[in-house]
């Protein structure tokens, strides 16, 4: 039996004890399925999820509100981030601005994403692009900051003569890989904030929104279920993201990316 | 006719304190048309920064260059430069790198390309045109450096320590190289060095700068042709020659 196969067989082994203990715990300690609702509670409750065909309706609701904040956060962090860690002046004046509002907690912003959008999925987006934001945002600015010094020295003797020529043939380039860990950290704090951003009801779909919906009407089966699938969705967001990248990437960057 | 003039050239460096650490003062050099020359001399004493001023690096704060008659104020591939660091963009393919200039200047992929292939063919590595650099050892990557910097049809290649980081052998091999693709091209080159050996192996002069602030303390010219052997009895008197002025130097500060 090589490494991997031992890995894994041990992984597998490890998650049905702890499903067992699990349902032993819940059904013989706790014995109410409110408190804590057994593995084959949930395994019930998911069943009829699936018949019910809602899953699919909110997968894509989630979906859309994270797009929207993250793809905010990547139009609006990557040239600002440019723009700070090219640029001293930039710096300087957008400096105190950002470090005032960094620390922010993004759900914070909560009330103002439903005063300023309504109950719309752009409030969610909104409140999605507060935690994402900023990550992009510093990873940007320190991977503009890091671009060795000879790499532009050796653009402008090859002839960019411009800032506009420097950043994009050789300090965007270089700093694809801070961006790239930027992002994926942005993914990692904006579904944090999804269910955060679908509790208020923006929209009648929505992980979140159905996690609160159970919530309410006291379905905890339910609302397992929808943590665990809020959980494996962010996980595959993650792992189709890096790969991804490192398929790009890996080609100049032998190993540390992301 | 492509020689560079050197004159009445100082350069200050201001520090923390408000005062200002003079570089070089009072440099005058004339370097002639696909000549070979070498910058020695001990550490701190400006020779990098002379030929970053050469590159338009660095602003000069008294006198100036010109090459070909031209004035120079900032960098231009007219100039190409090899620097001791290994420069070449990682994210960029060998041949794309050696073609980088030409993309710069606007030429169409297919000419560059083309260009590219001849000046890797000609520093040896065409087998590698698609690898990416941090394929290559470091003797090859200053190879693909060199020909990026010729692929800009440069007047004057400039050589900050190129070979420094490399191992002996590796770096006997290089200069080899080097003055084949010299005698290939009929480019000027500037060259800096901390080997005293690589520079009576390589060059026509060798101009000696004595420390804080630089100034030439002596030009040394060396007739005999190439190859070179370094064995031999006057290449080592040569040698012995220009580590005693260097030491000297050294020693009156």
């Amino acid at each position: 039996m090589n490494r991997q196969t031992q890995k894994r067989l041990l992984g597998i082994a490890a998650l049905v004890v702890a499903a067992v203990i699990w349902q032993i715990v819940a059904e013989y300690v706790v014995g109410r399925s409110f408190i804590l609702p057994s593995v084959t509670d949930v395994a019930g409750a998911f069943a009829n999820l699936l018949g019910s065909g809602t899953l699919l309706a909110d997968i894509a609701v989630s979906l859309e509100h994270f797009g929207i904040g993250l793809l905010a956060a990547f139009f609006l962090g990557v040239p600002i981030g440019i723009l700070m860690g090219w640029f001293r002046v930039a710096d300087f004046l957008l400096d105190p601005i950002i470090e005032i509002l960094r620390p922010i907690p993004p759900l914070a912003w909560i009330p103002f994403a439903i005063i300023w959008f309504g109950l719309t999925t752009q409030a969610a987006g909104f409140v999605i692009f507060a935690g994402a934001f900023f990550p992009i945002l510093t990873a940007t600015y320190s991977g503009f900051r890091d671009v060795p010094k000879v790499f532009v020295e050796a653009g402008k003797v090859l002839g960019c003569d411009t800032s506009f020529e420097l950043i994009r043939y050789v300090a965007l380039p270089a700093a694809i890989p801070a961006i790239a860990s930027g992002i994926r950290i942005a993914m990692g704090v904006g579904w944090m904030c999804l269910v955060a951003a679908e509790m208020f009801g923006v929209s009648r779909y929505g992980l979140g929104y159905e996690l609160w919906h159970n919530y309410y009407l006291h379905q905890m089966p339910n609302v397992v279920v929808y943590m665990l699938i809020l959980g494996f969705a962010g996980l595959i967001i993650d792992r189709i993201f890096r790969n991804y990248v490192d398929g790009q990437l890996l080609r100049w960057r032998a190993g540390e990316v992301a | 006719m492509s020689g560079v003039t050197i004159r009445d050239l100082g350069k200050a460096f201001p520090k923390e304190d408000g005062t200002t650490t003079q570089a070089l003062a009072g440099v005058n050099l004339e370097i002639g048309d696909e000549e070979f020359v070498c910058l020695v001399g001990p550490s701190g004493c400006g020779k990098t920064t002379l030929l970053r001023i050469i590159a338009g690096l660095e602003t000069t704060t008294t006198g100036g260059v010109t090459v070909d008659g031209r004035a120079v104020t900032g960098p231009d591939p007219k100039r190409g430069m090899v620097f001791q660091e290994y420069s070449l963009f990682p994210w960029r393919r060998v041949i794309d790198n050696v073609a980088f200039g030409l993309e710069m200047k606007g030429v169409a992929k297919e000419e560059r390309r083309r260009t590219a292939d001849y000046y890797l063919e000609l520093v040896g590595l065409s087998q590698f045109r698609d690898a990416y650099p941090f394929e290559l050892s470091g003797g090859m990557r200053q190879r693909v450096a060199i020909a990026r910097a010729l692929a800009n049809d440069p007047d004057v290649l400039l050589m900050d320590e190129p070979f420094g980081a490399l191992d002996a052998q590796t770096r006997n091999r290089m200069q080899k190289e080097l003055l084949s693709l010299w005698e290939q091209t009929k480019k000027t080159i500037v060259f800096v060095t901390h080997s005293v050996d690589e520079a009576v192996y390589l060059s026509d002069r060798i101009v000696v700068l004595s420390p804080r602030p630089g100034s030439i303390r002596e030009i040394i010219t060396i007739p005999w042709s190439r190859p070179r052997d370094r064995t031999s009895a006057e290449f080592a008197e040569v040698r012995r020659r220009v580590l005693r002025m260097i030491d000297e130097t050294e020693n009156t500060q």
